[in-house]
């Protein structure tokens, strides 16, 4: 007999929105289940001499953690840092009050540094955020990559925290990681962010949002 | 009358490759799912073993432009010989070598298990400079080999396929020490390469080594 349609009570587990469905741990029966494991990809986009680029849709409520991952992030101008900054408006504006801090470990031939750089933390202010490293070259094969945390944007009781690691090449032969850490010290909703560098284009590169079940 | 297999179709929903489905959000029906960002490629369990490599297109291996990002998880990793590391290399050529040439830098963190010496410090002899040599994962000559020890972390493998940019990657391992010490290690750098990363080579600068390696591609 050909099945033309399964109703969804015929599969004996309790309905639950968004939820999958798997066989049970008896391998007898089915359960619910995440549906697709827990990184869900949201939305991504590639840089090609983009002054700014910005995610105005799909941070919400949804989930409690946004993750973004940078690929090969190229400046057009030369030692520029990969910015960000979120808004409480939808995008209307970028300028929310940031306190954070930033390290870095760096080397090349003639030098080598563990060091806490006071020029790219923040405190309180509404500039945009140092992430991923400090000063990537704009060098044909030079970049940054790396990753961003955002934590609970949704939130309107608590501020919001964020989590920043990458790595660079600059201009100087020298390979340098950056950890960033902060708060956008609101207790607004956070529901759009954009990045852009410091000075000039970025020439290309790929950002993606995921969100964090 | 037992149901032995499903027809693809015999869902009420329009299936979309590579999806999985859902309860829709009502929930009073299906609907297709995302089939999840993170990917597991491959796992492979280290039983006193010279090296494990991930080579693309070998055992189901997949280190392409399939994946913008790699994630490879190290869990109970454990050498045979006391007071060695970890390292990572990576190759151009499939694993014919492992030689690409590496700027990095490296940082860790330490605390003995009396309670002593708690200190961060960059460690300049275990970073390279253009080397083409094994980049430690760990810092040199400390990976304990006691019954209980091992190490355990994380690597990130940034756009291995470009052709036009360097490949950056960043680890974070924790371990016990051969001296009974905690230790975390920051680990980055880039492949000073622009040729396509398509093997990755991961062993203890002495001795074999065990423990499960996971391979994980995040969609982009």
């Amino acid at each position: 007999m050909a099945l033309s349609k399964l109703q969804y009570n015929s599969i004996n587990v309790t309905p639950t929105a968004g939820e999958g469905i798997r066989f049970n741990s008896g391998a007898n029966g089915f359960e619910t289940a995440s549906a697709g494991g827990n990184l869900v990809k949201l939305s991504a986009s590639t840089a090609s001499s983009s002054a700014t680029i910005s995610f105005t849709s799909g941070i919400d409520s949804t989930y409690k953690e946004y993750l973004f991952l940078f690929n090969s992030i190229h400046p057009a101008t030369d030692s520029a840092n990969v910015q960000f900054q979120g808004s409480t408006d939808g995008g209307s504006n970028y300028n929310t009050t940031i306190t954070s801090t930033y390290f870095q470990a760096q080397a090349n031939a003639s030098e080598t540094a563990l060091e806490y750089d006071g020029g790219q933390d923040l405190a309180q202010s509404t500039n945009f955020q140092t992430i991923l490293g400090k000063e990537v070259g704009n060098g044909n094969d030079e970049s940054a990559s790396g990753m961003l945390r955002l934590f609970d944007p949704s939130n309107t009781t608590f501020v919001k925290h964020f989590l920043a690691t990458g790595n660079c090449q600059d201009t100087e032969a020298m390979s340098r990681q950056g950890f960033t850490g902060g708060y956008f010290n609101t207790t607004s909703a956070i529901n759009a962010v954009q990045f852009k560098m410091s000075s000039g284009n970025m020439d290309a590169g790929t950002i993606t949002m995921y969100g964090v079940k | 009358m037992a149901l032995t297999k499903f027809e693809y179709n015999s869902f009420d929903v329009t299936p979309v490759a590579s999806n999985g489905f859902a309860f829709n959000s009502t929930p009073n029906g299906l609907t297709t799912a995302s089939a999840g960002a993170m990917t597991l490629i491959k796992t492979q369990t280290a039983s006193d073993v010279a090296s494990v490599e991930f080579k693309h297109g070998t055992s189901d291996v997949v280190l392409d432009g399939t994946y913008d990002t790699y994630l490879f998880k190290f869990i109970g990793m454990h050498p045979e010989t006391d007071a060695t590391d970890m390292t990572v290399n990576f190759s151009v050529d499939t694993g014919s070598n492992y030689n690409v040439s590496k700027m990095t830098t490296f940082f860790r963190t330490q605390h003995y298990e009396n309670g002593t010496s708690g200190v961060v410090a960059y460690i300049a002899g275990n970073d390279l400079t253009e080397g083409t040599g094994e980049q430690y994962l760990n810092q040199d000559g400390s990976m304990g080999a006691d019954n209980d020890q091992c190490l355990a972390g994380k690597m990130y493998l940034f756009n291995p396929s470009s052709t036009t940019f360097v490949k950056h990657f960043m680890s974070d391992t924790i371990e016990v020490n051969a001296g009974d010490r905690c230790r975390e290690a920051f680990v980055a750098g880039y492949g000073n390469t622009t040729s396509a990363i398509d093997a990755v080579r991961f062993k203890c600068s002495s001795g074999n080594i065990n423990g499960t390696i996971k391979l994980y591609g995040v969609t982009k």
